[in-house]
């Protein structure tokens, strides 16, 4: 595989995290979104592999294998029996306004263009032009949490948010050392077991997964 | 022999907690939880003896560094946690009398306790700012569900509050961390020692600008959220007023400070690669609105922990503004005020919850007569609030006339902010205790003797910081001032 070769797989593995970041927050059903969330755990994945192998990095050989043992198959697996469990399977949100929320997402993408701007120019990394499609798709994922009103949605919208950041970490550096990937990857998976025993707290005490009933403790 | 000092202060509480996951059912789990503090205590009293003697130093091949400025939150986080130990053992009791509580959620609560502190002190002593990053979101996690453990639905709700907030936080400084490692990665080269922030403090110089600013404000406002900055604050009043009161103790004594002190940390780094004084101002802004608005909302509040939840707002606005002014002065001051505000802040939250568990509700209006019923509940009450509002003789008056007196010199805009910030919260939160503390009362007796040691014991030490700072210790605090480019 030439280099021009490479850095096209890896611009169009990027193209697509974006698109599926745009199309999670359009998606209304759960489980849709929760599929979503491991296709894009999957593009990752495949663009850490691309990296590793055209930079012969080690250690992102190493990130690429855990990226897919986490995020394509044990997380979007935990989801699934969770939403099965909470009988919240076949759920549908009604989103208001997609249009809206899809312009918003697209000026969000133009602010981290434009911020991420200077810093491309100073990589020296193959991957350079994509640090801001990865603060792009960070800020589509806080977008997503902030416009959900189910808890389901909510936790994978943070999940989501963390797949940017590791594609942050991997387009602008050679990914993180190690010991911190690993870090990481252990309070990712200890967060998703604790949002699973939130789930069942909330639906006990509300009846419902809805974050509306949420909102009593207010100033005055 | 570091390396052995620090092993004991972090293997602690690692035990503790694996223990008391084991027999934290038991009858004597409270016990065998102040023990472990008390041990932590003990090995962090060692090893600030150590640094104090022979300077900064770093152990386990780099990874960790303890300097004068981390020994000292060290000592605080491990004293404050030895205490709240101490506090939480009646008061969880009386609240399982009460049947607030079941023994699984004693049981949880004690092995989290000591995780929590071990997540803290990894926070502190860690030289990687990846692990830094990690020990962060790790405190998170193992609070996450104290905050829920009364599971009221009010409970639930600040606890999921808490945790999506802080969450979208830390990824934010996720991030800064990113870009911080690929400025590093520039000068130092790939691999593990990029994110060692001894190596980084050296090349502070050639850090690339453009990056670090950028980095800087990531960072700031991701550990911000932790520290409970406004606009970042609306997590922070709700888990404080529904968590147990020993959790509402060691977030505002202790969480909100490891989260400063990492700012810190890159602050420095900041400083050194830009040259200008953006950093600081950032902080200053920040600071200072976190001051105005928690003054403001402090005259609002009726549920007693609430109040006293935005007043931690308000200090913690108030010393990284001091932070944020820079100079050594105002960076003494500003640790000398997350000192004394840890120790009072908790004695407060102790007298508060026995003063709630007695008259069984946290709404003020309902809370009357403490020096009634309980003679040191009150007086507990009463000190603490002179003392968290800044009147001499305690330690408070002390660090908020000094950060004061450098507004005036250095920043004369602030200083009237300030001022009148300080006599809406006096103001407020005075008005508000002098009815709990004084007045008719219909509260109940409890059925265990509460622990007031702990509360006075912190007071006395506020009392004698403000009267007289021992000479080592100014000189301590004077070297850490120093390390932080003051």
């Amino acid at each position: 595989m030439t280099m021009t070769h490479t850095i096209q797989l890896i611009n169009l593995l990027a193209a697509m995290l974006l698109l599926i970041a745009f199309a999670m927050l359009s998606q209304r059903r759960i489980l849709s979104l929760i599929n979503l969330f491991a296709w894009q755990g999957l593009v990752l994945s495949l663009s850490t592999f691309v990296v590793a192998y055209s930079t012969d990095q080690r250690h992102l050989y190493y990130s690429a294998g855990l990226t897919l043992l986490l995020k394509v198959l044990v997380l979007p697996w935990l989801l699934h029996r969770l939403i099965r469990k909470l009988n919240v399977r076949w759920d549908v949100e009604t989103l208001i306004n997609i249009p809206t929320t899809m312009l918003v997402g697209i000026g969000l993408v133009i602010f981290a263009f434009n911020l991420a701007a200077p810093i491309s120019q100073l990589s020296e990394s193959i991957t350079r032009g994509l640090i801001g499609i990865a603060l792009a798709s960070v800020l589509l994922s806080l977008l997503m949490m902030l416009t959900r009103r189910k808890a389901v949605p909510q936790v994978v919208g943070f999940l989501a948010m963390e797949n940017g950041l590791f594609f942050a970490a991997t387009s602008a550096t050679h990914g993180m050392p190690l010991v911190v990937e690993l870090g990481i990857a252990l309070d990712v998976l200890v967060a998703t077991f604790i949002f699973g025993i939130f789930f069942f707290q909330i639906r006990e005490t509300f009846d419902s997964l809805d974050i509306r009933h949420m909102e009593r403790l207010k100033d005055d | 022999m570091i390396d052995l000092q620090l092993m004991a202060l972090l293997l602690t509480p690692l035990m503790g907690g694996l223990l008391l996951a084991a027999f934290g059912s038991r009858s004597w789990a409270a016990e065998l939880n102040s023990l472990m503090s008390f041990g932590t205590f003990i090995a962090a009293v060692v090893l600030t003896m150590r640094v104090i003697d022979s300077g900064p130093q770093v152990a386990f091949n780099e990874q960790f560094f303890i300097d004068q400025f981390n020994v000292f939150l060290v000592a605080l986080t491990a004293f404050v946690a030895f205490t709240t130990s101490l506090f939480s053992r009646p008061y969880m009791r009386i609240e399982q009398h009460h049947g607030k509580l079941t023994t699984q959620m004693l049981h949880l609560y004690y092995s989290m306790y000591q995780l929590f502190t071990l997540a803290m002190l990894v926070a502190l002593t860690s030289n990687n700012m990846g692990i830094i990053w990690v020990a962060m979101e790790a405190a998170t996690l193992t609070t996450v569900l104290l905050v829920s453990l009364y599971r009221t639905p009010a409970s639930i709700e600040a606890a999921w509050k808490y945790f999506i907030l802080c969450g979208v936080g830390i990824a934010l400084a996720l991030f800064g961390t990113i870009l911080l490692y690929f400025a590093a990665e520039r000068v130092l080269g790939e691999g593990g020692t990029a994110l060692l922030w001894t190596h980084l403090n050296q090349v502070k110089g050639s850090l690339e600008p453009t990056v670090l600013k950028l980095a800087f404000v990531f960072l700031l406002v991701g550990y911000g959220t932790k520290i409970g900055l406004v606009p970042l604050h609306s997590w922070l009043p709700d888990a404080h007023a529904e968590g147990p009161t020993p959790v509402s103790a060691v977030l505002s004594g202790l969480l909100l400070n490891v989260a400063l002190c990492a700012v810190m940390r890159c602050k420095v780094l900041v400083d050194g690669a830009l040259g200008t004084h953006l950093a600081g101002n950032l902080m200053m802004g920040f600071g200072l609105l976190s001051v105005v608005v928690a003054a403001l909302f402090l005259s609002r509040q009726k549920d007693i922990k609430r109040m006293f939840a935005y007043s931690s707002i308000e200090h913690m606005g108030l010393v990284t503004f001091a932070f944020g002014m820079g100079g050594p002065v105002a960076t003494f001051a500003a640790m000398l005020h997350m000192t004394v505000h840890s120790l009072t802040k908790s004695a407060i939250f102790f007298a508060v919850g026995h003063a709630v568990q007695k008259s069984g509700t946290q709404q003020m209006e309902n809370i009357r007569g403490m020096m009634q019923v309980s003679p040191t509940v009150g007086w507990g009450l009463m000190l603490g609030t002179l003392a968290i509002l800044g009147m001499p003789p305690f330690g408070v008056f002390a660090s908020e006339f000094l950060i004061i007196t450098t507004a005036m010199h250095d920043y004369p805009w602030a200083t009237p902010i300030l001022l009148i910030a300080l006599g809406i919260a006096f103001a407020a939160i005075f008005g508000k205790v002098q009815p709990i503390v004084f007045g008719e009362t219909t509260a109940r007796r409890l059925p265990h003797q509460p622990a007031l040691i702990p509360v006075f014991a912190h007071l006395l030490l506020v009392l004698i910081l403000g009267l007289y700072m021992p000479p080592y210790l100014a000189d301590w605090y004077r070297q850490a001032a120093a390390l932080l480019g003051g």
